[in-house]
């Protein structure tokens, strides 16, 4: 299964953190920052496997993807194919573009609970459940609407509410 | 209330606004965090349910990326979770699904919920609900909510039903029961059209299957039609990954597997099923030759490719292969050894695997020499991977592979100079545990520590300080093989030795003691006749027993040595400045190096009081006891040899005198060999009557911290070579040594009182045998796998062979022997040619050039290329036959199969039955579930069969049987 998905920029600085098991937050940061003092020694244009036994404990394996300003990083163990994970990390960046249109680190740092709806279609409780960016899509859109349509009834009935209180 | 809510709501900051403030703040990070946290307290309290959603995913926010604990909000996620509104819901979910872990006390509360959310008719909801559940479950969950999952299993919306799948992973985890519920739907699903149903019902057995495969063997049937099948690589990528599993566990099975994933293999474009497939045929199918030629001749594919993460998957495809197709690396070693050379450090590890895999007694030489030189040019850490790798390969097992022990230990000195080791335990254990086991390795080894000795500069690496400690030690253990005695002092002595730490210092001077022994008894014996000096050797032999002819040799031929040895050396490797430094007050010894003269003698004398007469002034006990014995020493020889000089025509009589007994006496407890120990020895040892081993002595230490280690000498291996008491007054005791601990412990005594002082009087002769001679974990080692190899073969006599163990100490020793004189005439021939292609090749890559590519093919008298042609002639004329027998294998069993399948048959009723009954409890009785729990792994275990079991029944119960044929 899948242990865990980061994405990080160049900076070292978390844009989305995402653990399918329970992890305290320190260790979580502390993870973080191991994953990230191992990426950024890494050349161009080598492979993109990581050692991760040392830091996310025995069979770990790592797979990352460098993008502009992003590194996004799945952690995951021996039930996983790691060539299919590079993949999952392209159709997870391919549904970002889709939905952001040429997404940058900003709109990831903007749009957390969109990031998560995403991610959490794709991947389930460190299963992969869907692979077509299209169906995410689809699913993250009805969910986004659905989210849309109680805030609107909520802000309006509340307004109303209240100024009729008064 | 209305207002304040209403204030709340348009002056409560967003999550946006939480961002936006972050990334333009100027008072700190965490200055800024703790503000805002101090906010989101104050809104969370609030009744107004989107201040409150707002306030908690602020909180979220900053738990998920900048580590903030927030399971303090745990009720506040719960009260969320149950809200009508979707948005609301929604980060209440989320935030259980963060923060949540199995002993959150609010989790109790989240069952209805949960239950109702899981029932709710929107399957958006239903969704969240499955995604927190399938991070949170807990047993109890897990148990209240499995009839909801289980009607979710059959769900008419994929969208719901895939991660309604998804999450049994997690209940059958917590609440292996629920298998009996849940089992058969879950199998069922596997039947479905739609392909995301079948990849999460196949994600899921992946999982089951690496924890428990052999429950999974009985929906082989299934999977196999899967696999044959299903088009989809994702689920391809599972259920390779399941029959990697199940394969081991059944030959029948992996026989009738081969053939579909060799043709998968072919067939596909993915290279992600291709690796899978390579995988599952090299680790679960070694086996069968088809398929792994046909997988190493992918793996040949992808070392080729421009792409790294293919190259490093071939890579690490082929380490797998290694262990049993040793001849699948053999095959590819030209791509192998250029990834040594890599740009990534993840390819060159790998390689460098690979490469000491391929390593043989006959190569060893010649690769290791390149590796060694290669790991001057690399960068530190590659340098010591490279280090450690050939370390270990080339002492694994006792130094099986090493024949020539001499080119050994000169590469062990080479690696002690590169720069960036950082290997020096290693290599410092290694030196000594060569000296202890290999006699024949000894003069090479003491030139080796002579060299690493009389080089100031490396003095100055703290990383080299452990091997100047073995050189000290080996230098003083090994003196008779020592070309020149006086530069050996020298460099003991030499000034710069302060750089060292204490311990490594004592080392030395405790060498340095031994070395003026042994010069001392070398001038007597010199200025002896003939006659006398064969009487001294025949004492020699009485003392020493087996270890008596080689010093009776070196005797004699000391005086050749010298000649031999030190002068050529000299003059030629090392620049005579580098010793003369030290040698000023006795420049004779430089001259007259052999000869050893009364002039030599007292210069060595009045050096060794020169040098080590600061050091009695020493803070650390070690180099002070040291030193302090040492000098007394001196000054006792010091005074009968001046006496002598004096009247110089007596020198005969010389032996007779008090002093040259000492000087024989101290020689014989010197001479003695020190031999590997093992690690169980002291298991043998009885424990004396009325000692208890276990006693807590903590509270004893702060008491007498001082004298607390005498009675530990009683353990001392060798008591007698450490006999060093160097008082006038212990001459006598100095006699019996033999009786070692004892005399040791009085005389010391004697020494503090003399001194007035009580330092730690735990000899260092202590500390340091435990610092040398017993480092040798790996001889133990084999000795237990020796033993455990014959226990195997010859399973009754256990007790015989530990006795075996203990009676013969040093047998790898004499193996070792053997093996430097055996194997050479046999093995030299054919496999040296096969050994050249490959260190050629290494040298080519790593050296830059690359001519010769397939030199190593074209050799008719390669041992590896004429194997693999052999391989091939058999894999090629073995076809046919190999077919005829798959075939009569696959007829015989069809035999034996009647009687197994109807046992199972049986079974399967049997269990079908208990199965029902279970289902009806497993519903309505969830207590009396609760009570079976002690039972799970096992009711799990047979219960999955149960449940898988129905299905086959129905609709293929004979077929089952017959497939694993």
């Amino acid at each position: 299964m899948i242990r865990s998905v980061l994405v990080m920029n160049t900076q070292g600085k978390p844009r989305l953190t995402k653990f399918y098991e329970f992890w305290p937050v320190e260790k979580q940061q502390e993870a973080i920052r191991n994953v990230f003092s191992v990426l950024c020694s890494r050349a161009e244009h080598v492979s993109n496997f990581v050692d991760a036994e040392s830091i996310f404990g025995p069979d770990s394996r790592l797979v990352y993807k460098h993008f502009a300003t992003l590194y996004f990083v799945f952690v995951f163990d021996s039930s996983e194919n790691e060539l299919a994970m590079l993949d999952l990390i392209q159709v997870f960046v391919e549904t970002l573009d889709k939905c952001f249109r040429n997404v940058c680190e900003l709109d990831i740092v903007f749009n957390y609970s969109k990031m998560h709806a995403i991610l959490d279609e794709i991947i389930f409780g460190g299963q992969v459940l869907e692979t077509s960016s299209t169906e995410i899509m689809k699913a993250v859109e009805e969910i986004t609407k659905l989210e849309a349509q109680s805030n609107a009834i909520n802000l309006v009935s509340k307004s109303v509410s209240n100024w009729r209180s008064r | 209330m209305a207002g304040s809510s209403i204030m709340e709501n348009l002056f409560q900051r967003t999550l946006e606004d939480i961002i936006k403030g972050m990334r333009l703040q100027l008072i700190g990070e965490s200055a800024f965090i703790s503000k805002a946290v101090e906010e989101i307290r104050r809104e969370i309290k609030s009744t107004d349910p989107h201040t409150k959603s707002t306030a908690l995913q602020k909180l979220c926010y900053l738990s998920a990326i900048h580590g903030l604990d927030i399971s303090w909000a745990a009720f506040h996620a719960v009260e969320l979770m149950s809200s009508s509104r979707f948005s609301h819901k929604s980060v209440g979910y989320h935030a259980a699904a963060l923060s949540f872990h199995d002993a959150t006390p609010v989790l109790l509360l989240t069952t209805n919920q949960l239950r109702k959310d899981l029932s709710s008719p929107n399957p958006f909801e239903a969704s969240l609900a499955l995604q927190t559940l399938s991070r949170i479950a807990t047993v109890d969950l897990a148990r209240d909510l499995t009839p909801e999952i289980f009607s979710l299993l059959s769900s008419g919306r994929v969208f719901v039903r895939k991660k309604a799948i998804a999450v049994v992973l997690r209940v059958f985890d917590k609440y292996p029961d629920a298998v009996r519920v849940c089992f058969k739907r879950l199998v069922e699903n596997l039947e479905s059209s739609d392909p995301q149903i079948v990849s999460a019902v196949l994600g899921v057995f992946c999982e089951l299957a690496s924890r428990d495969p052999r429950s999974y063997l009985p929906l082989a049937p299934e999977f196999y039609r899967v696999l044959v099948d299903c088009k989809n690589n994702w689920v391809l990528i599972k259920v390779l990954k399941i029959f990697a599993k199940l394969a081991p566990l059944e030959p029948r099975l992996a026989k009738r597997i081969v053939e579909p994933i060799c043709e998968i293999m072919r067939v596909t474009g993915a290279k992600s099923v291709m690796f899978e497939c390579v995988r599952t045929l090299l680790t679960s199918l070694g086996d069968h030759d088809s398929g792994v030629k046909l997988a190493v001749s992918k793996v040949k594919e992808l070392l080729l490719d421009e792409d790294p993460n293919l190259r490093y998957l071939g890579l690490q495809a082929l380490s797998v292969a290694a262990a049993k197709h040793l001849w699948a690396v053999l095959e590819n070693k030209e791509p192998v050894i250029k990834s040594l050379s890599d740009e990534d450090s993840n390819i060159r590890v790998e390689s460098l695997c690979l490469v000491m895999a391929m390593v043989s007694e006959s190569n060893v030489t010649e690769i290791s020499g390149v590796l060694v030189n290669y790991a001057l040019k690399s960068d530190p850490s590659f340098c010591n991977e490279i280090l450690s790798s050939v370390l270990a390969t080339c002492s694994r097992n006792v130094y099986e592979i090493v024949v020539d022990f001499d080119w050994y230990v000169s590469l062990l000195g080479e690696m002690a100079r590169i720069p960036n080791c950082q290997q020096g335990e290693e290599i410092e254990r290694q030196l000594i545990d060569i000296g202890m086991r290999v006699k024949d390795a000894r003069l090479q080894l003491v030139r080796v520590a002579r060299d690493l000795l009389i080089d100031p500069a490396l003095l100055g690496n703290v990383c080299l300080h452990r091997i100047l400690c073995a050189a000290a030690w080996v230098a003083g253990e090994y003196i008779e093989f020592a070309g020149n005695l006086f530069e050996l002092m020298d460099a003991l002595l030499q000034p710069r030795t302060n750089l060292l730490p204490a311990s490594i210092r004592a080392v030395y001077i405790h060498s340095a003691l031994k070395v003026l022994v042994f010069c001392l008894d070398c001038y007597l014996m010199q200025n002896e006749d003939g006659n006398l000096v064969v009487g001294q050797s025949d004492l020699f032999i009485g003392k020493r027993g087996s270890v008596a002819p080689e010093s009776a040799t070196c005797q004699s031929s000391t005086l050749e040595q010298h000649e031999d040895l030190t002068f050529n050396p000299r003059n030629t490797t090392e620049s005579p400045e580098d010793h003369r430094v030290f040698e000023n007050n006795a420049d004779t010894t430089v001259t007259q190096g052999p000869a050893i003269t009364h002039e030599s003698m007292v210069g060595l004398l009045d050096r060794i009081e020169l040098v080590l007469g600061p050091l009695t002034a020493n803070q650390d006990v070690e180099v002070l006891d040291r030193a302090c014995n040492i000098l007394a020493f001196v000054q006792l020889v010091k005074a009968e040899l001046i006496d002598n000089a004096t009247q110089e025509v007596n020198t005969v009589d010389k032996k007779d005198t008090q002093v040259s007994a000492i000087i024989t006496l101290m020689r014989d407890a010197f001479v003695t060999d020190l031999g590997p120990v093992s690690v169980s020895a002291q298991g043998r040892v009885a424990v004396p009557n009325g000692l208890d081993l276990k006693e807590n002595l903590d509270d004893l230490s702060a008491i007498c911290g001082d004298i607390e280690l005498p009675s530990s000498s009683s353990f001392g291996i060798g008591g007698p070579q450490f006999g060093t008491s160097s008082d006038t007054t212990s001459i006598g005791l100095l006699k019996n040594e033999e009786s070692g601990p004892v005399n040791e412990a009085t005389s010391l005594l004697e020494h503090r009182k003399r001194h007035g002082l009580y330092y730690l009087p735990s000899e260092k002769n202590e500390i340091v045998q435990h610092d040398y001679p017993p480092a040798n974990d790996p001889r133990s080692n084999s000795n237990s796998d020796e033993a455990a190899e014959l226990a195997k073969l010859t399973e009754k006599s256990l007790v015989l062979k530990k006795k075996a163990n203990q009676t013969k100490p040093r047998p790898v020793v004499v193996k070792l022997d053997d093996g430097d004189v055996v194997p050479l005439p046999i093995s030299i021939k054919k496999p040296e040619s096969r050994d050249d292609s490959l260190s050629g090749a290494i040298k080519d890559i790593l050296l830059g050039s690359t001519t010769k590519p397939s030199s190593s093919q074209s050799n008719p008298s390669d041992k590896s290329s004429s194997k693999r042609k052999e391989k091939k002639k058999l894999v090629a004329a073995d076809i046919p036959s190999q077919m005829k027998e798959n075939l009569g294998d696959a007829e015989a069993p069809s035999l034996e199969n009647p009687g197994s399948s109807s046992k199972d048959h049986d079974h399967v009723k049997e269990r079908r039955q208990r199965g029902k009954e279970k289902i009806v409890e497993g519903e309505g009785h969830d207590q009396k579930a609760r009570k079976k729990k002690s039972s799970h792994r096992h009711g799990k275990h047979k219960t999955r069969q149960k449940a898988s079991s129905p299905l086959n029944v129905v609709s293929q119960t004979p077929e089952i049987p017959d497939f694993l044929l």
